[in-house]
């Protein structure tokens, strides 16, 4: 029985880094066409599914370029970017004596995943501060327990709500504050700040409520006030936790899809202002997982991938950081 | 003289009808150690922590009778429990200063933990900062062995050097009196008998008030000592009378192990 035990938990413990394994190595297989053909180029190309003629390369392809199987793709000609140039990609496709390829940049759903994923941040971090300082501090117990029972309710909405409340009710409001357009990077940004907003309040309250009384005590009883108690004892002994509830919100934003699908506009163009449409990597890849085939199909798991090694940077950060701060 | 003068004092927590103190009359000599003894529940960390007023720090707590501290000029008593605004409460606290049952270093350096006190009462100055915390130090008998590492955290400190820095950061600021509340229960034999000199050293300066289970601790550091029981102020007298010839009965029984 023992043995069975300890084997069972051993296997359950090792299924997870095969699983970790087996999803890394299945994105960089199905990636490879991909980064063979673009490279780390990839990263700085704000093109996606544009068609060039093979003959004059562009600046962002590189040697293997001249692979002839890229010129399959023709059934992606429909260009999500711009509607109203499809006629043109019509007639280039009719002129088949130039021979094309179609090429693929991740420049602007990364640059849409980073921004929207900042926006979110600089908007969440000081109210989710503020509320979870006066959970913690400052409110009467019947209260901060009311109020801190609401913020948990608040993560547990669904996201596709927050995405359809942000379209109808916060977009046109953010829209009229900044200018611009209702769906961009902002309303995105913000409404996903909205989202991270309870996470990193509840975790912030819980990792202040460890402060012991009697540490806030001594400090009081040096004479010291209020908002001296919570910026030199309980802001330097809840600093892991509140890091901590940095890096897991900027995780759950990094990955955020059904949301921001809604808000950010959705189309591949680099965003000049933040109240510009843009796109995100979860949102590239789920309008466009559909319908593409081939290298488009290996593009998209290219940015999965960079998706993937993204939110594992992060995260192996964090551990890292809090590991070397536990043991010191 | 009598550094702080309870009278009549009462005392009741929120929630509660029965008052946790009652009646409670006791000086507290100027530069003298006054010991609470007594069994657990009986009062005193309750009484301890109403002379700063740090029991304001929940609220809803009801108090009666009066305790007066003696001012800077050595002239005039104030009640503190007149006291109703935040600079009048920070005033007290730097005058009435409190080491706790464990210690409590800051998450700061030994240097910053010293200073902290200094610092949020307006000192500024470097050099005056930097002779105040040496000066704190070596009367919390803590400089030789950490003059060499100011700046490192004070975390790292053993159990009883961490509890004389929090003598030294509460010293630091030049207090009237000083409160401990069971300052060695969570310390070694070797750093109790430190932190026993220590106090004793320190009543040159400061007037001093300490809670303890420890009878020994009382009898050998305290010139006067307060038995109190279920609330009550039973007996106060000079240590020596407490524990030599005590009036009552029920405070033999205690002293002698019968109960508590």
């Amino acid at each position: 029985m023992e043995k069975i035990f300890q084997k069972f938990a051993f296997s359950s413990a090792t299924l997870v880094f095969i699983i970790l394994l087996g999803i890394f190595i299945t994105l960089f297989n199905a990636a490879r066409p991909a980064i063979n053909e673009f490279g780390l180029n990839f990263i700085v190309d704000p093109a996606w599914n544009k068609e060039v003629p093979l003959s004059t390369p562009q600046t962002t392809t590189d040697k293997s370029a001249a692979q002839k199987s890229v010129t399959d793709t023709n059934d992606e000609s429909v260009d999500v970017n711009d509607y109203g140039d499809s006629s043109d990609d019509m007639i280039m496709e009719d002129e088949d004596d130039t021979p094309t390829k179609t090429i693929y940049g991740g420049l602007v759903p990364l640059v849409g995943t980073i921004f929207s994923t900042l926006i979110a941040l600089a908007f969440a971090l000081p109210i989710a501060m503020g509320i979870s300082i006066f959970l913690a501090e400052i409110a009467p117990k019947k209260i901060a327990t009311f109020v801190g029972g609401a913020i948990e309710l608040l993560a547990a909405i669904p996201s596709i709500i927050f995405g359809m409340w942000g379209l109808y009710y916060f977009a046109p409001i953010v829209a009229d504050l900044f200018g611009g357009f209702q769906v961009s990077l902002l309303t995105a940004g913000l409404v996903l700040g909205v989202m991270i907003l309870p996470f990193m309040a509840a975790i912030t309250r819980d990792s202040m409520n460890t402060t012991p009384d009697i540490l806030k005590e001594s400090a009081y009883a040096l004479g010291a006030t209020k908002f001296e108690v919570i910026k030199d004892v309980i802001f330097p002994y809840s600093k892991v936790g509140i890091i901590g509830s940095i890096i897991l919100s900027l995780g759950r934003a990094l990955g955020e899809t059904m949301a921001v699908a809604f808000l950010i506009g959705s189309i591949f163009e680099l965003p000049h202002k933040i109240t510009d449409p843009t796109i995100s990597i979860p949102v590239a890849l789920a309008n466009n997982f559909g319908e593409a085939s081939g290298l488009g199909m290996s593009s998209l798991f290219y940015l999965a991938l960079i998706l993937f090694v993204m939110s594992f940077a992060i995260i192996s950060f964090a551990k890292f950081y809090f590991l070397r701060k536990a043991n010191s | 003289m009598l550094a702080m003068n309870i009278e009549k004092f009462s005392f009741t927590y929120p929630g509660v009808d029965e008052p946790s103190l009652k009646n409670i009359t006791l000086p507290i000599e100027k530069n003298n150690i006054t010991a609470l003894i007594g069994p657990s529940g009986c009062g005193k960390s309750t009484l301890l922590r109403s002379m700063n007023r740090i029991h304001d720090l929940y609220p809803g707590n009801k108090y009666d009778g009066k305790i007066e501290l003696l001012d800077e000029t050595n002239k005039k008593y104030k009640n503190i429990l007149k006291i109703k605004k935040e600079n009048e409460f920070i005033k007290l606290r730097q005058q009435v200063g409190m080491i706790f049952q464990k210690p409590t270093p800051f998450p700061m350096s030994i240097f910053d933990n010293v200073a902290y006190g200094l610092k949020i009462a307006g000192i500024r100055n470097k050099s005056e900062l930097s002779d105040r915390v040496e000066a704190a130090l070596k009367g919390s008998a803590l400089w030789n062995e950490v003059h060499d590492r100011l700046n490192k955290s004070a975390m790292g400190l053993s159990g009883g050097q961490q509890q004389r820095l929090c003598i030294a950061r509460a010293v630091a600021v030049k207090p009237e009196v000083l409160l401990f509340d069971e300052p060695t229960s969570a310390l070694d034999p070797i750093s109790t008998s430190a932190i026993e000199e220590l106090i004793v050293e320190l009543k040159k300066d400061v007037s001093i008030a300490i809670v303890t289970h420890n009878m020994q601790q009382a009898s050998r550091i305290s010139d006067y000592t307060a038995f109190m029981y279920l609330g009550d102020l039973i007996e106060y007298d000079k240590t020596e009378n407490i524990f030599l010839n005590p009036k009552e009965k029920r405070t033999e029984d205690y002293i002698t192990g019968r109960f508590g």
